[in-house]
């Protein structure tokens, strides 16, 4: 298990990055934390010829806490945001969910925003971007663009992102006052990726629900938002419960695979909300 | 006063190096040998119509490609049956490289050789091989059909039929008042050390000698398999086990292909090759057990005493039976576990299919057989509405029994005879230990606060210490330092030091001049190898016998020097010396010297031993006649008959009403190996055995498709348990010596893995009220379970 | 380009392990883990599964662990890397490298190098953990040998010979575990 040969790119701007982008087009890959990448280049299920290795970019390593938005450069690791107090503040469902990914040694080195490009449906990352309505900041060739979390995903392991284009950093959206976020999942083992995940964010004025949304790990194709708002009902005190576990059954489409079938993913996500519910309004 | 060291938790001498980087691990060794990479089959059953290296060639670092056409002589003939049996009328081994057929995905195909792995694994990218898939045979369902077979020559895919029988079966159930059917199934695991295996080996040309490391269980089997294969005598291979990173069991088979084909490649190249296995490679190529299903008829009194037990046993055997069938052996014989049944009858079949093949892995067919009687004697109860512990004591094997002959005989051809155990005592301390007579009034508790917990039990018994024989060898050096060799090889048990706690007790020196090696057959040349628990019983005893020879030599050289009887004198800290007169003593080292005359001297201890030193008699030769120089002793142990350990273990289970999640919430284990000869290492051994047993329960299976492919092959999809699945395993011991040995030791490195399987089914069947009769099982199985089972019933025996 | 009969550009590789400088020339695909253990001679550091989920390969990158064969080492130029040969000596070992020895926290000792180097560095910013806690820090490692059980309490053994590191170490917690780590 060794990685066949490549050659090795280690620019230092984004714009030095970009131009030998474009220049290895569809046979370069971009390296940031590489947990995921380099296993699949061990294993030859992929052998790009050229790695554009980013971690020697400048200014792609800092968290920025906005009025809108948490913004995360490219070369952030999970555990640098997860420990950021200051994001935490702003957007408690980045930790919420930064928790779950894999275990610290991995999430030393991974990135943020290199799990988004990823784009694993059962990564932890981009249900907490859909669910944010976050945005992309792309950087190609052809200049920069904004790309918004429902038009990012478009498959598994399937982005927007042209083959030229840099992800340098990721905005995710902050909540209304009076939301309260959670994030819940099930793996077989610590750290596996998760059988089925929910991240949750209800919004809520003297005790009364504004709105009440969901995201989901594992149990659909791309991470789409669930808006909850109409089955959970207006009171806080007595949230309709098998109202949610119905349209969260209604709109996941989870596959069967070696570690579960399609419907226990579905009745697990069903009941893993149910409980998030609860715990986040009993609050 | 020295304290003994037998029985003390003493500090593992191996541990100050292995914690700070030191240890030598195959892949430590040799950084400028060449690379061994494999090109392997991606079928599961096919024929090869063509090989294409040419692509390869060019590979930049390249050293050699062969295929099987290139392999000469024995080489290229199939790999050995190592335990033959009548029973085994179709055996089948493989080859080093494929001939003209592949029968499991991962069957090595090419041998590619290059200055490091990468340019391996590029040239073997770059091998085109053609071939003709044939349908392949997955799964005992499959096997068992034969509608298709693995290999021309064994009809109906079987390899082996056998069948033992103890009473008239069939006379007893058709009198018993009560009868049952149980269908069982078992999944497969693997063994998966953190090492895989590996081999090394350096061709001295001028000496035309060969050296070889192996990551292996057993040194001197290699030695001699490769010597066979090779065409070199026995004296010119060397092979070593340098510090192995597990074994479990898998690396007890041998010689593996690449055990061959990498010492034949470096004595053709006369440069030195290693192989290391890679991850995947260990998923594909090197052994998985644990498969079978198992139909199970009972009969019994109403009193829950088993009058009959009927056994039909399907065993699949993977694609070749290198290790004979000695797993499905061991599971018809130790299913009786501690029990008596009136009559008993195993019948079972061992079958071929296209998948990585079968051979012992930890506990080695014991955890299917205590699977099905366990799972028997829960239906047992639940048919008659009677306590699971009461009607499993009712059909004990007394002490007062014991030795207690089966009338089978066992996987070394002996006759299955239990030697030792009090198992109505260890059912004593199990109850204790969980609280067994609490449970009851828990569970209620639970219920009422709508959480589901059940309580199941396991109990074993476990054929350890299997001779034929080992062997221990001790040379004493004028400094006083006690070299210790044993043949056997050491994985992970500590050997260094048990056998150096024997050797300080034998011999009255400090555990800290006793230096031990094992799997070395430079320094013992005879030797079988570790696995079957045999270990500690097996080279601790010859140890033990091995040092009371040397401790009689120079007791007899002392005695001489100190113009007294042998008998008066003892040895302590080192120190011969004169009972009740402590002055009068000389060291160890002292009568090492004297054990050896001299005629050079080289230095102060030479000086005083060479025959100008004065004090030799003339008239009698410098070494007396039936006397050999040096303070050396080597004896052998070699019993007629397994040591029988046993234990029994009980678990608390919680499973989640709605997600059907399951949780250990307490896994005790009450366990008797016999004398321990240091508890902490034999609590390790169980820890490690519950934590792979608990694997194999709730999480391990090999996941193949129809096709032969298997898809969980990494550490992502085969769920090995980390820490946080591994439930606080709370032990107790019971120490019931074996009357078979000289120190009445048993066997403790499987004991750990056995029952789990058996234990976690019988606790969720206790959480969920129906029965549980397919291992492991996962979350969503338990789920579907449920859906089958919409209305929870009391009763969880089928009817018969 | 690289292509199957030209050979691979190389790199001279500076790194800093264990406060000692090493330079060594390989290709751009060289893993951290080979690097360490083949161009530099360092087989502390084991492989066990070369996908990044059993732990064995972990070393510390400025402190901090990570896989080493998640890693290039053309990538770890300008890194301190830590490996278990820099955390003690057979005649000086680490706090975390004794309460192994004493606890029988290992067992053929191949995952060792990665459960010390991972519970270094957790040590530093948790100095004193629960059991729970414990069990915790230790399961992105996997072991097949010891169960864990002693692995845990090695952990909080080290815990307590760092805290009296200046006054000298304890005597070994003589109750199992379980007297930290009792079950529910």
């Amino acid at each position: 298990m060794k990685p066949a040969p490549f050659v090795h790119h280690a620019p230092t701007t984004v714009a030095e990055a970009v131009e030998v982008l474009r220049a290895v087009g569809s046979h370069g890959k971009i390296l940031a934390g590489g947990q995921s990448l380099i296993p699949i280049l061990s294993m030859r299920l992929a052998s790009p010829e050229h790695l554009i290795d980013i971690n020697g970019v400048a200014g792609l390593d800092r968290i920025e806490v906005r009025d809108d938005c948490v913004r995360v450069g490219a070369l952030v690791r999970h555990t640098q945001l997860l420990q950021d107090e200051s994001a935490y503040a702003a957007l408690p469902l980045l930790r919420q969910a930064l928790v779950h990914v894999a275990h610290p040694a991995i999430r030393n080195r991974g990135t943020t925003v290199g799990s988004l490009a990823h784009a694993d449906a059962a990564g932890e990352l981009p249900s907490v971007l859909a669910l944010t309505e976050g945005v992309v900041e792309a950087v190609g060739p052809r200049g920069s663009r904004d790309i918004p979390a429902s038009a990012f995903f478009v498959g598994p392991l399937e982005t927007a992102l042209a083959a030229d284009e840099l992800a340098v950093a990721v905005r995710f959206g902050r909540f209304p006052e009076g939301t309260r976020t959670g994030f819940a999942e099930s793996a077989r083992r610590s750290g596996d990726y998760a059988l089925a995940g929910v991240a949750l964010a209800i919004t809520l004025q003297d005790k009364v629900i504004r709105s009440a949304r969901a995201s989901f790990v594992s149990v659909t194709d791309v991470p789409d938002v669930l808006d909850l708002s109409g089955a959970i009902g207006s009171y806080a005190a007595v949230p309709d419960l098998d109202a949610v576990a119905d349209a969260v059954r209604a709109h996941v489409s989870p596959d069967t695979d070696i570690h579960a079938t399609g419907d226990y993913r579905r009745m697990l996500v069903a009941e893993l909300t149910r409980r998030l519910v609860t715990e986040l309004l009993s609050r | 006063m020295t304290t003994r060291q037998f029985g003390q938790p003493i500090k593992r001498k191996e541990d100050p190096r292995l914690v700070t980087g030191g240890g030598r691990f195959l892949d430590d060794l040799g950084h400028t040998a060449y690379a061994a990479a494999f090109v392997r089959s991606p079928h599961a059953h096919a024929r090869i119509l063509d090989i294409d290296v040419t692509g390869a060639l060019d590979v930049p670092g390249l050293i050699g490609i062969w295929t099987h056409e290139d392999l000469p002589g024995k080489v290229g003939e199939p790999l050995p049956l190592l335990i033959p049996h009548p029973s085994l009328t179709a055996p089948v081994t493989g080859y080093c490289l494929a001939p003209d057929e592949v029968n499991h995905v991962g069957e090595a195909v090419v041998m590619v050789v290059a200055v490091d792995r990468y340019a391996a694994e590029d040239a073997c990218g770059l091998v085109r091989v053609d071939y003709d898939v044939l349908p392949p045979v997955v799964g005992l369902e499959n096997a068992r059909a034969a509608t298709d077979l693995v290999h021309d020559s064994a009809p109906g895919n079987v390899a082996a039929h056998l069948v033992q029988e103890v009473g008239d079966v069939d006379i007893a159930m058709a009198a018993a008042p009560n009868r049952l059917t149980l269908d069982l199934q078992i999944e497969r695991s693997m063994c998966s050390p953190m090492e895989g295996k590996g081999v090394y080996a350096v061709w001295d040309a001028d000496d035309e000698h060969l050296r070889l490391w192996s990551s292996t269980q057993t040194t001197t089997g290699v030695r001699a398999a490769v010597a066979a294969k090779l065409d070199l005598p026995l004296a010119k291979v060397d092979c070593i086990a340098p510090d192995v990173g597990g074994g479990f069991g898998v690396k007890i088979v041998h010689p593996w292909p690449e055990e061959v084909l990498v010492p034949w490649t470096a004595r053709l190249l006369g440069h030195d090759v290693k192989w290391t296995e890679d991850r995947r490679e260990h998923f594909v190529s090197s052994a998985h057990e644990r498969g079978q299903l198992q139909q199970v008829e009972v009969g019994f009194d109403d009193d829950g005493h088993v009058l009959a037990l009927d056994v039909r046993l399907w065993h699949d055997n993977g694609a070749y039976t290198p290790y004979g069938i000695i797993v499905p052996i061991i599971t018809s014989t130790q299913l009786l576990g501690p029990y008596k049944p009136g009559s008993y009858r195993c019948e079972f079949w061992s079958l071929y299919t296209n998948t990585v093949l079968v051979t012992p892995y930890r506990g080695a067919g014991r955890p299917q057989g205590v699977y099905a009687m366990e799972r028997t004697m829960d239906a047992i109860a639940a048919e008659l509405g009677l306590d699971r512990a009461e009607v499993r004591s009712r059909n004990f094997i007394l002490p007062e029994e014991m030795p207690y002959d089966h009338g089978l005989l066992f996987q070394d051809g002996r006759p299955l005879k239990y030697d030792s155990g009090d198992f109505p005592a260890s059912l004593a301390k199990l109850k204790a230990l969980v609280g067994w007579d609490e449970f009851a009034a828990y569970k209620e508790q639970a219920a009422s606060e709508g959480r589901r917990v059940g309580l199941g039990i396991g109990c074993y018994v476990e054929g350890t210490g299997v001779g034929p024989y080992e062997g221990g060898h001790i040379v004493i050096e004028t400094s006083g330092r006690v070299n210790v060799a044993t043949g056997l090889t050491t994985q992970g048990q500590g050997h260094q030091t048990v056998f150096a706690q024997i050797v300080a007790d034998e011999l009255g020196v400090p555990i800290e001049n006793v230096f031990v090696t094992t799997g070395d057959t430079r320094r013992m040349g005879y030797a079988v190898g570790t696995f079957a628990s045999r270990a500690a019983v097996m080279s601790g005893n010859a140890i033990a016998l091995a040092a009371r020879q040397v401790k009689a030599k120079a007791l007899r050289i002392a005695a001489e020097a100190l113009e007294v009887s042998p008998e008066d004198l003892e040895i302590v800290g080192g120190m011969v010396r004169v009972k009740g007169a402590p002055g009068t003593s000389m060291a160890l080292g002292t009568v090492a010297v004297m054990s050896n005359p001299l005629r050079y001297a080289f230095d102060e201890a030479a000086r005083a031993a060479t025959q100008f030193a004065g004090g030799n008699d003339p008239d009698k030769p410098p070494v007396a006649a039936g006397e050999e120089p040096g303070l050396e002793g080597k004896d052998f142990y070699s019993p007629t008959q397994a040591t029988f350990a046993n234990g029994m273990h009980a678990a608390i289970v919680e499973t989640d009403p709605v997600t059907a999640e399951i949780r250990i919430l307490r896994y005790c284990v009450v366990h008797d190996c016999g004398p321990m000869i240091n508890p902490m290492i034999v609590e390790g051994q169980v820890h490690g055995g519950v934590a792979q047993g608990v694997g194999g329960a709730l999480y391990e299976r090999m996941v193949y498709d129809e096709s032969g492919q298997l898809l969980n092959a990494s550490f992502m999809d085969f769920l090995m348990p980390y820490a946080s699945e591994v439930p606080f395993i709370e032990t107790d011991h019971l120490e019931t010596p074996s009357p078979l040995n000289p120190l009445g030791i048993k066997g403790a490195g499987e004991a750990g893995c056995i029952p789990v399987s058996a234990v976690i089914a019988s606790a969720i069947e206790d959480a969920e009220g129906f029965p549980i009769r397919s291992m492991p099982i996962s979350p969503t199985e338990l789920w579907e379970l449920r859906q089958r089972h919409t209305e929870p019933v009391a009763a969880q025996g089928e009817p018969s | 380009m690289t292509g199957p009969d030209v050979p691979e550009p190389l790199h001279e590789v500076t790194v800093s392990v264990n406060g000692v400088r090493h330079t060594a020339t390989v290709p751009a695909r060289r893993l951290l883990s080979d690097f360490l253990r083949h161009d530099l001679a360092l087989t502390g550091t084991h492989v066990g599964c070369e996908h990044g989920v059993c732990g064995a390969c972990t070393i510390l990158v400025d402190g901090a662990p990570m896989r080493s064969c998640l890693m290039f080492a053309v990538q770890a130029r300008a890194h301190e890397l830590t490996t278990v040969e820099g955390l003690g000596t057979i005649d000086a070992m680490g706090p975390v490298q004794q309460a192994f020895s004493e606890c029988h926290g290992l067992q053929c000792g191949f995952c060792t190098p990665g459960f010390i180097t991972t519970i270094t560095a957790y040590l530093e910013e948790n100095p004193d953990p629960t059991a729970e806690e414990a069990r915790d820090a230790i399961s992105g490692n996997l072991c097949r040998c010891t169960g864990y059980q002693n692995i845990v309490k090695s952990v909080l053994r080290a815990a307590e010979i760092r805290a009296s590191a200046d006054l000298g170490a304890p005597p070994l917690i003589d109750a199992d575990a379980r007297a930290g780590e009792a079950p529910p």
